[in-house]
């Protein structure tokens, strides 16, 4: 055996010094040495090193293993844990250690964990899966209907005292949810009907029919892409801002708060919302109605030269006003299912950040479903209308 | 041949060193200056408590101590490196710290959380890692019933003991505590203390903590370090502490509490 230098043994790293047995009356043996502490471990050369020479030493014929941790620099319970693991979970029968190591190695021992049983797949888990879903889709109607029952009688209490309203808090989620929305709106609906002009121009040239392009833009544009456009915006926008803010109030028991001092939840924290969604979005969808006809126009003007006059001029005829009204009807509705559903989810979240993210994403996700399944739920009953 | 025996490390140097501190919080009518010429120092081993009135600054010095905090002037020391580089990677094998609410990762389980540290190694095998934070979940005395569990589900002590588990995982010789009674039920504070004390026996920890409960404080430190008028006034085991002429230490443990803590630190329950 070579005499190591004191640098060698100052080296942190962990390591096995082997020695094969001489005959078969000899045991090998294995003296340890460095670090043998989680950090340095997870060193992967080290690791690797160190898998190699445990499983050389555990493995196959050479059961009797003479092992020394007398050199061992710092020994922790990772340490210790993969010792004890790699002896079969049992001491092995030539062991030489300093009482510490040997505490922390009895610790292990006392402590060792039964393997962990892995879940196995069945039929009847997936048979509960189902259930669980149904009972889930029950208990979000269920809510929903209870919130949308709420709010009616918030409603009505407030028409019955109008003085003692929710009128501050109204007018900051007024200002909030709407003021603030006004530029994005505007810039999103003024590409959209740039877009759509273009497009729509490359095809009314081929009929010479380029003066319907006001019909095709005013239509398209009022009745469908201008409300819609909005509520998906908002839905984004001020949906998840709902039910965050709720949802962080129930995290940190504002809420409950709330409903101790005998304040109701439903009219402090829903019905405003309510009603300030309710009065911006019909005005938010007019704000982008009116930036994606100026887009369009502009693109008329350089595509077809249909001049922005003869645009003004021609859209009272092109479209009728019950198209506008069906436009701001729609909106209002929009606007009180992206409250209703930002609260209805704020209000189902759970103490913890995942549910807090999986809440907020599930809310704009539906709201923006639902507002696609209401807007073709109002083209297919008011097809009579305003055509 | 290897007859000397195995290397020791150096035990004189201390595990926390802060020389000539300085705290400074901006305010809106000026600055407030929070630590001013601050030293304190820390050996191996000690169990020390820092105790202050509300607004002394114990919880920045915990902060800096930590490295979350940059000091205004001064230097902090912890394990003979810069506090500012304590939150380097491996962080987790040098300093462990018990957060007052736990801070546990809410979206992991009893166990991932544990685990948490020895699993962002990235190398140790999911069996060994799993293995060692059964561990640890059994050394601060939870039964493996829990692993499992999500930390919405676990009381106040549980959580407090699995946080502990997590700041323990990678066996940090220095433990850091915030209030770590605090939010308990006497039963659950006593039995928090007496897991306390035995791990720091068993496993050599040194110990540093904010507390504002004395019978915490005359159970658990070796060393009290009051802070009062922006620096350490006094710190010594607390029975010399207590006896420091300063109005604070005289509010602070003489009072009614104080009394009570003294009398049940003085005579131990006798059988009548």
């Amino acid at each position: 055996m070579q005499l190591e230098s004191e640098d060698s043994r100052q080296d942190p790293a962990p390591r096995i010094q082997q020695e094969s047995a001489a005959s078969a009356a000899v045991a090998a043996s294995a003296r340890l040495q460095g670090e043998w502490t989680a950090a340095r471990l997870a060193e992967p050369r080290a690791w690797a090193a160190i898998q190699r020479a445990l499983k050389s030493l555990t493995g196959g014929a050479t059961a009797s293993v003479h092992w020394d941790l007398r050199e061992v620099q710092r020994l922790d319970h990772t340490g210790a844990q993969l010792l004890w693991n790699s002896w079969g979970r049992q001491w092995p029968a030539q062991l030489e250690l300093l009482p510490a190591q040997r505490a922390m190695l009895e610790r292990v021992a006392r402590y060792a964990a039964p393997a962990p049983v892995p879940a196995r797949w069945s039929g009847i888990r997936l048979y509960l899966g189902l259930g669980e879903f149904v009972l889930r889709v029950i208990s979000h109607l269920h809510d929903g209907l209870l919130l949308l029952g709420q709010l009616v009688i918030d409603a009505l209490q407030l028409l019955r005292h109008p003085s003692r309203g929710p009128w501050r808090d109204f007018s900051g989620h007024l200002y909030q949810i709407g003021a603030t929305a006004l530029p994005i709106t505007a810039l999103v609906g003024f590409l959209i009907g740039v877009v759509l002009a273009y497009l729509m121009s490359q095809q009314l040239k081929l009929f010479g029919a380029d003066l319907y392009i006001v019909n095709i833009l005013g239509i398209s544009l009022i009745r469908e892409l201008g409300p819609v456009l909005a509520a998906i915006l908002i839905a984004g926008r001020s949906g998840s801002t709902i039910t965050a803010q709720i949802g962080v109030m129930r995290v940190t028991e504002e809420i409950n708060a709330m409903r101790v001092m005998g304040i109701a939840q439903g009219f402090r924290l829903v019905l405003p919302r309510v009603m300030a969604l309710a009065l911006a979005m019909p005005l938010l969808s007019v704000w982008t109605i009116l930036a994606a006809l100026a887009g369009g126009m502009l693109a008329s003007d350089l595509v077809l030269d249909v001049p922005p006059s003869f645009f003004v001029l021609t859209l009272p005829d092109a479209v009728k006003v019950s198209n506008l009204t069906l436009a701001v009807a729609k909106s209002a509705v929009f606007g009180v299912l992206i409250a209703l559903i930002g609260c209805h989810y704020g209000l189902r979240i759970k103490p913890n950040t995942e549910s807090l993210g999986q809440g907020t994403t599930a809310s704009v996700v539906t709201s923006i479903t639902v507002v696609i399944l209401v807007d073709a739920l109002f083209a297919v009953v008011f097809k009579d209308v305003g055509i | 041949m290897s007859s000397e025996p195995p290397v020791s490390l150096p035990v004189t140097e201390p595990v926390v060193e802060i020389e000539k501190l300085a705290s400074v919080f901006p305010t809106a009518g000026g600055e407030y200056v929070v630590h001013q010429d601050l030293d304190l120092r820390i050996e191996a081993g000690e169990m020390v408590s820092i105790v202050g009135g509300s607004g002394s600054g114990k919880t920045v010095l915990l902060r800096q101590i930590l490295g979350l905090e940059q000091p205004h002037a001064g230097r902090v020391t912890v394990l003979g490196r810069p506090a500012a580089r304590l939150s380097d990677a491996g962080a987790a094998s040098r300093v462990g710290m018990l957060f007052q609410h736990g801070a546990l990762f809410s979206a992991f389980s009893v166990l991932d959380n544990i685990a948490f540290p020895l699993r962002e190694l990235k190398t140790l095998p999911d069996a060994l890692v799993r293995d060692v934070a059964l561990l640890k979940l059994q050394m601060v005395g939870l039964d493996l019933v829990h692993a499992d569990k999500m930390p919405s589900d676990l009381s106040g002590g549980m959580i407090k003991r699995v946080a502990l588990a997590r700041a323990l995982v990678m066996d940090p010789p220095l433990l850091m505590l915030d209030e770590p009674t605090a939010g308990l039920d006497p039963v659950s504070a006593d039995g928090f203390c007496d897991l306390l004390r035995s791990l720091h026996q068993e496993l050599d920890l040194t110990v540093v903590m904010v507390t504002h409960d004395l019978d915490t404080l005359f159970e658990l430190s070796t060393r009290v370090a009051v802070l009062a008028e922006k620096r350490v006034i006094v710190s010594g085991p607390p029975l010399e502490v207590m006896d420091f002429p300063h109005p604070f230490v005289r509010d602070f443990f003489l009072g009614p509490r104080g009394q009570r803590a003294r009398v049940l630190l003085q005579e131990p329950p006798q059988a009548v």
